[in-house]
């Protein structure tokens, strides 16, 4: 046995849950394991209870409410990869969730658990912020919304207090017809942490201007970043003014180096996925009638 | 604690610490040593069985969480003792393994993907099996084996009973129920 010794609590209620976290502050929420099982296996957590929120059946399942796609937290991400309405609804998700770990990963891993884990070239959190999510969140005082990009602090650091529990994540969904995704991510092997990853949306009118477009960058920063690429929102977009806007939006971003990849190429990559991905989405959304020149 | 498994169909109890994986769980009180201890944090597949007909490593769960599912070892994938399974036999077939260290992870992720997929594609296979480390074959093979294995399932000629493993409720994992099981596909084999 590598984990140091721990006491089991499976809750019948995320109330209890919520309860039993908030008397305990070294007790840590376990859901698919997937992350938190290797730090307890290498003693790098060493909490005094796991409290199991895998099968609290109000943290699970997929709806569409109030234009949005609500994925519980104990949701399963091969659940979230074969779900017809995150299919049809969150296309950027379906794209960048093979990129998530290996298939057995994926068969007891969570989107809540991945989110809260706030790894900071996680896939699930990057498209979270790409698209502006919210992350809901349960504490014995009731149920409260923040905004993806105020949830991230750092790496592996969110805005979760003690107590708190991530219930659901709140993923916008696009209603214009015409909507296209690119997902680009470079890792050592396949499925590794990420280098870079880049995640897009964009949305077009009947003419084919932009009328709204979203980047993400993640593995770059302490956290998911969100890139400003307003400047392509009402034009007819091509593929020179990507490659304008992305080079601007990145130049000044802040990067570390680390084993795996210095800091400029970190950049450097950072521009051309940016670039790439959202090359791909104008490509997928203006469709076989007319390409992206 | 005391935790009650449903192992290759069968029911069976274990009195274990918290933080006693299913994996050591399954080799020790089990005895069920088919189940390969690898690096023990997730990373080789080495120790791959199936929850719910879906692979999973059973070094990241531990034993106490485990309850209600059905877990299919490599020991409950052959039809009856002393055979082998159509995926065993191919990976036999086409050297799909060497020193047999990754082998059950390998045979059974490639039974949970024959399962899905009738005819799963190179780059399908590739990727099914992606998080499951090799340091013999250099994978060819194995690939060359799930292709082999698939097409003579393909040509069995028998109704394939396609597992759908849809997303359970938490009632169901309650109870330890799953659509469409009987007997023998409980114990992972093929009616």
């Amino acid at each position: 046995m590598k984990p140091a010794p721990f006491d089991y609590f499976r809750p019948a209620s995320l109330a209890e849950a919520c309860d039993v976290l908030a008397a305990d502050e070294d007790a840590r929420i376990i859901a698919g394991g997937q992350t938190l099982i290797p730090m307890l296996a290498m003693r790098l957590a060493r909490p005094t209870k796991l409290v199991d929120i895998l099968r609290l059946q109000e943290l699970r399942g997929i709806r569409i409410e109030e234009g949005a796609a609500a994925i519980g937290a104990v949701t399963r991400q091969v659940e979230v990869e074969r779900s017809e309405i995150v299919r049809s609804s969150l296309p950027l998700l379906i794209k960048a969730l093979p990129w998530v770990g290996h298939p057995p990963t994926r068969c007891r891993g969570t989107v809540g658990g991945s989110i809260a884990n706030a790894d900071p070239s996680a896939e699930i959190p990057l498209v979270a912020v790409t698209l502006g999510a919210e992350i809901e969140i349960a504490n014995p005082t009731g149920r409260s919304r923040m905004p993806a990009d105020e949830f991230f602090i750092g790496p592996m650091l969110t805005a979760v207090m003690p107590g708190d529990c991530v219930c659901a994540v709140h993923f916008p969904v696009w209603s214009h017809p015409r909507i296209g995704t690119g997902f680009h991510e470079v890792s050592a092997r396949q499925s590794d942490f990420a280098f870079v990853a880049a995640a897009a949306q964009v949305a077009l009118d009947e003419e084919g201007r932009c009328i709204e477009a979203a980047l993400g960058l993640g593995g770059v920063g302490d956290h998911a970043l969100r890139i400003d690429v307003t400047p392509l929102i009402g034009e007819k977009v091509t593929r020179v003014s990507i490659s304008d806007v992305v080079r601007a939006a990145t130049q000044e971003l802040e990067t570390s180096s680390d084993l795996h990849a210095s800091a400029s190429y970190r950049r450097r990559v950072a521009a051309v996925f940016g670039t790439r991905a959202l090359e791909d989405a104008f490509a997928e959304a203006l469709g076989s009638g007319g390409g992206l020149q | 604690m005391k935790v009650t498994l449903k192992v290759n169909g069968r029911l069976c109890e274990a009195d274990v610490e918290p933080r006693k994986t299913l994996l050591d769980t399954l080799r020790e009180d089990l005895l069920l040593v088919g189940s390969h201890a690898g690096c023990e944090h997730g990373v080789c597949g080495a120790c791959t069985v199936l929850i719910d007909g879906e692979p999973s490593r059973s070094c990241l769960m531990f034993a106490v969480q485990a309850d209600g599912y059905e877990i299919t070892t490599i020991e409950g994938l052959a039809p009856t003792p002393g055979e082998l399974s159509v995926v065993q036999d191919a990976f036999c077939e086409t050297h799909g393994l060497q020193c047999g260290f990754c082998t059950p992870g390998m045979v059974l992720t490639a039974h949970a993907l024959l399962e899905r997929h009738d005819a799963p594609s190179r780059e399908e296979i590739v990727e099914a099996i992606s998080g499951n480390i090799c340091r013999c074959t250099g994978y060819g093979q194995i690939v060359e084996a799930v292709d082999y294995a698939a097409e003579r399932l393909r040509k069995t000629n028998m109704p394939r009973r396609l597992q759908v493993v849809s997303a359970s409720t938490a009632a169901d994992l309650e109870k330890g129920v799953r659509e469409s099981v009987d007997g023998e596909t409980a114990r992972g084999g093929r009616s």
